[in-house]
């Protein structure tokens, strides 16, 4: 199970920087966002720092039960530098 | 098209319009500034009296309603706030200031550099120097809390407004101020300003061009991609200056600039640090503003407010130099920002010693 970032109702930079702490201190990191500038910004963010991203529109509740336009994006970290 | 090329025209246009703008009638090296034009608005409708920097800048609205419409296009048009709109007004106010007491925001600073005006070196050192301080904060934490969505009208309300707006701009009632002389008179017709507000409004929705973001970014996480937007402007800003002759290399005489380098640094460093907090430059803010995004609206709201204390309490610089009132303003906006970057640190922490 990835480590879990929840950078919902959050802009940019944050969403960076939160998913910059879960990399540095685990493996495979799972961030939820709710805006398309902070998806572009978390995966290209993750890209350069030499991880597979999958993004994922999800239009379903989230854990609290509200239901967001989000986007799951899945950050793989294996053969980053 | 992918994000990097995205981000470049879009440079590119804004730099470009920034020159054509310049020659079909604004100030020089002031073809888009949004702090100039959001102060020239504010006395437009009175709210300062100011009688050389009165005029309803119909790129404003045009931003606004630009982005709205890509926003749209593009199904991000969303309302939603709730994060901090006060502490965002008070930013904006703030941001405001530092802005004035340079005379412009960072977009205009990157035009004076490409138009050779070199205090706006002290401009991009001091906002550079601001935004790594805000990048500290944004380290340790610093938040103004999430959004969340809103019913529609929060959306909507400042499009209308600038709708409004560019009505007004263009039948000119009595009640509505245009300055008859200084930067206010200068101005290109509404309907070549207005339509390249809308490019670029569009164009910085889809790109997210941030001036602020690009340094911020650099810093933060070495990534170049808003920089190289930053870049793109002042490249086609400089070509097309040197072409036009529009460019003239020095300190003194420029227009609309004053050549006191501590107070030209300290006025940006307050607008790089309050950018930093409120996550965009004074023109990112417009355009999340026209998104749907009401604490865009909010910072807005609080450049408005703040360019008119700016000059009615004399705190705007003017090609004289900074005044008293001004300096005095300049240094409020670093400790109030210093404040609420050390609070949000705090609050974040607490936020997550409650939640685990």
């Amino acid at each position: 199970m990835a480590y879990r970032v929840d950078a919902r109702g959050l802009s940019c930079p944050q969403p960076v920087v939160m998913t910059k702490k879960a990399l540095d201190s685990c493996g495979d990191v799972q961030v939820l966002v709710d805006n398309a500038t902070a998806m572009e910004n978390v995966s290209r963010f993750a890209r350069h720092s030499g991880c597979d991203v999958d993004v994922e529109a999800s239009s379903e509740a989230g854990e609290d039960g509200e239901g967001c336009d989000c986007y799951i994006i899945r950050i793989h970290a294996k053969g980053r530098a | 098209m992918d994000q990097r090329r995205v981000v470049l025209v879009a440079g590119a246009v804004v730099g470009a319009l920034s020159v054509f703008l310049a020659k079909a009638g604004n100030p020089a090296n002031m073809g888009i500034c949004i702090a100039c034009f959001i102060r020239d608005i504010a006395g437009g409708l009175g709210l300062h009296r100011a009688e050389v920097v009165q005029y309803l800048r119909p790129e404003v609205p045009g931003f606004i309603i630009g982005s709205m419409l890509a926003a749209l296009a593009a199904g991000e048009f969303r309302a939603r706030g709730g994060s901090s709109p006060v502490l965002r007004f008070v930013l904006g106010f703030f941001v405001m200031i530092g802005a004035l007491v340079f005379l412009g925001c960072p977009l205009r600073m990157v035009l004076r550099l490409a138009g050779g005006d070199l205090n706006a070196v002290f401009g991009i050192l001091g906002f550079t120097a601001g935004i790594w301080v805000g990048a500290l904060f944004l380290r340790r934490g610093f938040t103004l809390g999430r959004s969340a969505r809103m019913p529609a009208g929060n959306a909507v309300a400042l499009p209308v407004f600038s709708v409004l707006l560019v009505i007004l701009a263009i039948t000119a009632p009595a009640f509505i101020f245009f300055s008859s002389k200084g930067p206010g008179s200068a101005h290109a017709p509404v309907l070549a300003a207005l339509a390249a507000g809308l490019i670029v409004g569009a164009l910085a929705q889809r790109s997210r061009l941030c001036l602020a973001g690009g340094i911020r970014d650099l810093i933060l996480i070495r990534d170049p991609h808003l920089f190289n937007g930053f870049a793109a402007i002042f490249g086609v800003a400089l070509i097309l200056n040197l072409v036009s002759g529009g460019f003239k290399l020095g300190f003194a005489g420029q227009p609309v600039a004053h050549t006191d380098g501590l107070w030209n640094f300290l006025g940006l460093a307050a607008v790089g640090l309050g950018a930093s907090l409120l996550g965009g430059c004074p023109l990112r803010q417009c355009i999340l503003a026209g998104e749907g995004d009401a604490d865009g609206v909010m910072a807005f709201l609080g450049m408005l407010v703040g360019a008119a204390f700016a000059h009615n309490w004399g705190i705007a610089s003017s090609a004289a130099g900074p005044t008293a009132n001004g300096k005095v303003a300049t240094a409020a906006a670093l400790a109030v920002m210093t404040i609420i970057g050390y609070m949000g640190v705090r609050g974040s922490g607490k936020g997550k010693a409650q939640a685990e």
